[in-house]
């Protein structure tokens, strides 16, 4: 199992864009990712509507995890992806 | 051959046009049936479908909408949800049962969230919808393509809807609820689209059918006849005639009367041609729809854009006017009992001090960006404290421009006079004003002839304000609805009102009806209407004392 603890960069915390753009990458990731914060229930890191759930706000840290062939490659990409502010124009 | 029962239904106007066309119905929400529905149902497909459709629109829309859609389209695509769903159908649930009810758990996550989360549960549900509906082989809910020119009947419409109306297409609206204040005959009085609320028997109506609209009249007629039709375009040709006048308001003797367009973002400001400034524009248009408040970067830049639209004509710039009927998700006050008498407009700055200190420095830096001083002032004020209070921020904020307070409550409006010592100016928000004096909620359609602004006692507070006013020679305008009502007009000018404020497409109307009526005219027409006991007779006499030309051009 890999883990990940990234703290979120995007200005209106992991919410509606910001969620939906983390979630199509996660659907692209050859592994099966969850997402949570420290301690808490992780959930399935492809759900729009649970990664919402989870009410990350801007500078907060979430734990990214999963395992198998290409689990480090895709967390990090994932990670990368989370620290950005991705509320900011393209 | 079938008995059309009733040709003609009656309802609320708002606006004043007269349009026929064919109706194109809004379909509602579909109810999951007892039985759950057909068992044989495809979930996934229906999701699938509903993505793609909404992807498509997504495409073809730009901005928040876009956005908005974009969302949704995700929300149809969750694996997580179409988990729950696949779920629900396997211990038993029929397909469409399964959507609603994986769909409202998703929504009550959400609501518990509260915030912004909150917020989102109207789009989940419109997903629920489009997908029962074709689950249930039903209409798709909600506002369709309009192929031509159209009359939109609608059981009421949401803020979505009206979002996503195509509104060069829309003839007129025709609401069986809502009210005259309610959402959908502001969107419909600001866009200048002849609209009827409150028409009980609008669910007879169907597709395609043709209809004659008069939102002056306040009816509906079914089959209209070649008479109505020619009335139609005569009505048509004298609304054009009228907003090629452009001059500025004044009585027939020459007595100023400042006509302006109430706005709410730099789009409607450059729609306002053709009157003299904004007598009121709606700050909280662009707080709304934002889950945290706007930057003073983004609200200095807002508000230059809507000065420089003006180009130096007045503009009065309300401050945020949040709470009850405007909920914000960052100011909001969950739980208040009774919001309409809660912390709502400048009460504001008892909880949230630095929004209006923001609001007020981004209004400073737009004076200085532009070179344009605005006239500013708060909204939901009811003493002499809270009006020294105001003035004092704004001054400190570097603000040049006069600065008022709108007399929304009677408080404020039975001590104008001490409101006036600190304030340059007053301007009466005719629709709060109804609200507060006669205790009737402005959302609460089936009151709505409490809320009437015709009624004396409402009518009495509004000559209260203006004398005073009058009496140290400072402004008192009204940017309620009344304002755009041109008999009103003529009263309000009676009482001694300087500045009419209202939607832009209002304007023309009541530009003419002072254009032929004289100052003393317009005294005896407000003496008239004092005098009367009830709102029906108030308006009554003041109808009769009218010029008949101005009522045949009019259609009053």
């Amino acid at each position: 199992m890999s883990e990940r603890t990234v703290a979120v960069g995007s200005a209106q915390g992991l919410h509606a864009r910001p969620a939906s753009i983390f979630t199509e990458a996660a659907k692209k990731s050859p592994v099966k990712v969850t997402v949570g914060r420290p301690g808490g229930a992780p959930v399935d890191a492809v759900s729009m509507l649970l990664v919402m759930t989870l009410m990350v706000k801007q500078g907060e840290e979430v734990v990214l995890r999963a395992e198998g062939a290409g689990a480090q490659e895709a967390l990090d990409e994932l990670a990368e992806l989370l620290a950005r502010d991705l509320d900011a124009a393209p | 051959m079938s008995v059309v029962e009733a040709t003609r239904l009656e309802g609320v106007g708002v606006g004043r046009g007269l349009v026929v066309g064919p109706v194109v119905r809004v379909h509602p929400a579909p109810a999951v049936p007892a039985d759950g529905g057909p068992a044989d149902a495809d979930a996934g497909a229906a999701l699938d479908a509903v993505a793609a459709v909404l992807a498509e629109r997504a495409d073809a829309a730009s901005g928040a909408l876009a956005d908005v859609l974009r969302a949704t389209v995700g929300m149809a695509t969750d694996p997580a949800l179409r988990d729950e769903v696949a779920r629900r159908v396997a211990a038993g649930d029929r397909p469409a049962q399964a959507v609603d009810r994986a769909v409202e758990h998703f929504a009550q996550m959400f609501l518990g969230a509260g915030g912004a989360l909150a917020e989102r549960v109207t789009d989940l549900r419109s997903v629920r919808d489009r997908v029962v509906a074709r689950l249930l082989g039903q209409a798709e809910p909600g506002v369709p393509v309009l192929a031509r020119p159209s009359v939109v009947v609608a059981h009421d419409l949401a803020p979505a809807d009206t979002a996503t109306l195509a509104v060069d297409q829309v003839l007129a609206i025709v609401t069986a609820h809502g009210g005259p204040t309610g959402h959908t005959a502001i969107i419909a009085r600001q866009l200048g689209i002849p609209c009827v609320v409150r028409v009980s028997g609008a669910a007879v109506l169907t597709d395609g059918e043709e209809v004659a609209v008069d939102a002056a009249a306040g009816t509906v007629d079914r089959a209209p006849g070649d008479e109505q039709r020619e009335q139609a375009r005569v009505r048509a040709a004298a609304a054009e005639e009228l907003e090629q006048d452009t001059s500025p308001g004044r009585t027939s003797d020459g007595h100023p009367v400042s006509l302006l367009a109430n706005v709410g973002s730099p789009a409607d400001a450059e729609r306002a041609t053709g009157v003299e400034g904004s007598g009121l524009f709606r700050t909280e248009v662009l707080f709304l729809g934002h889950a945290t408040a706007p930057t003073l970067e983004e609200q200095t830049a807002a508000y230059s854009a809507v000065l420089r639209a003006f180009g130096g004509r007045k503009v009065v710039v309300r401050t945020l006017d949040a709470g009850a009927d405007k909920p914000l998700a960052f100011a909001d006050q969950p739980g208040e009992e009774n919001p309409a008498l809660g912390v709502r407009g400048y009460r504001l700055v008892r909880r949230e001090p630095d929004l209006l200190r923001t609001q007020l420095a981004a209004l400073a830096a737009a004076a200085d960006a532009t070179g344009v001083d605005p006239w500013v002032m708060a909204p939901m004020v009811a003493t002499v404290p809270e009006t020294e209070d105001f003035v004092g921020l704004a001054r400190a904020a570097g603000l040049r421009g006069p600065v008022g307070v709108m007399v929304e409550v009677p408080s404020a409006a039975l001590r104008a006079a001490d409101l006036l010592v600190a304030a340059d100016f007053v301007s009466l928000g005719t629709n709060d004003l109804a609200q507060y004096t006669m205790a009737a909620d402005r959302l609460r359609g089936t009151l709505v002839d409490l809320l009437d602004p015709w009624q004396p006692a409402v009518l009495d507070l509004v000559a209260a304000t203006a004398r005073a006013a009058t009496s140290v020679a400072k402004p008192a305008g009204v940017c309620g609805e009344s304002a755009a009502d041109p008999l009103m007009a003529l009263v309000l000018v009676g009482l001694g009102v300087t500045s009419l404020s209202m939607s832009a497409g209002a304007v023309p109307a009541v530009r003419y009806a002072l254009r032929h009526h004289d100052l003393a005219c317009c005294v005896r027409l407000a003496g008239r209407a004092l005098a009367a006991r009830t709102a029906e007779e108030a308006y009554a006499v003041v109808r009769d004392g009218v010029d008949d030309e101005v009522l045949a051009t009019l259609g009053l």
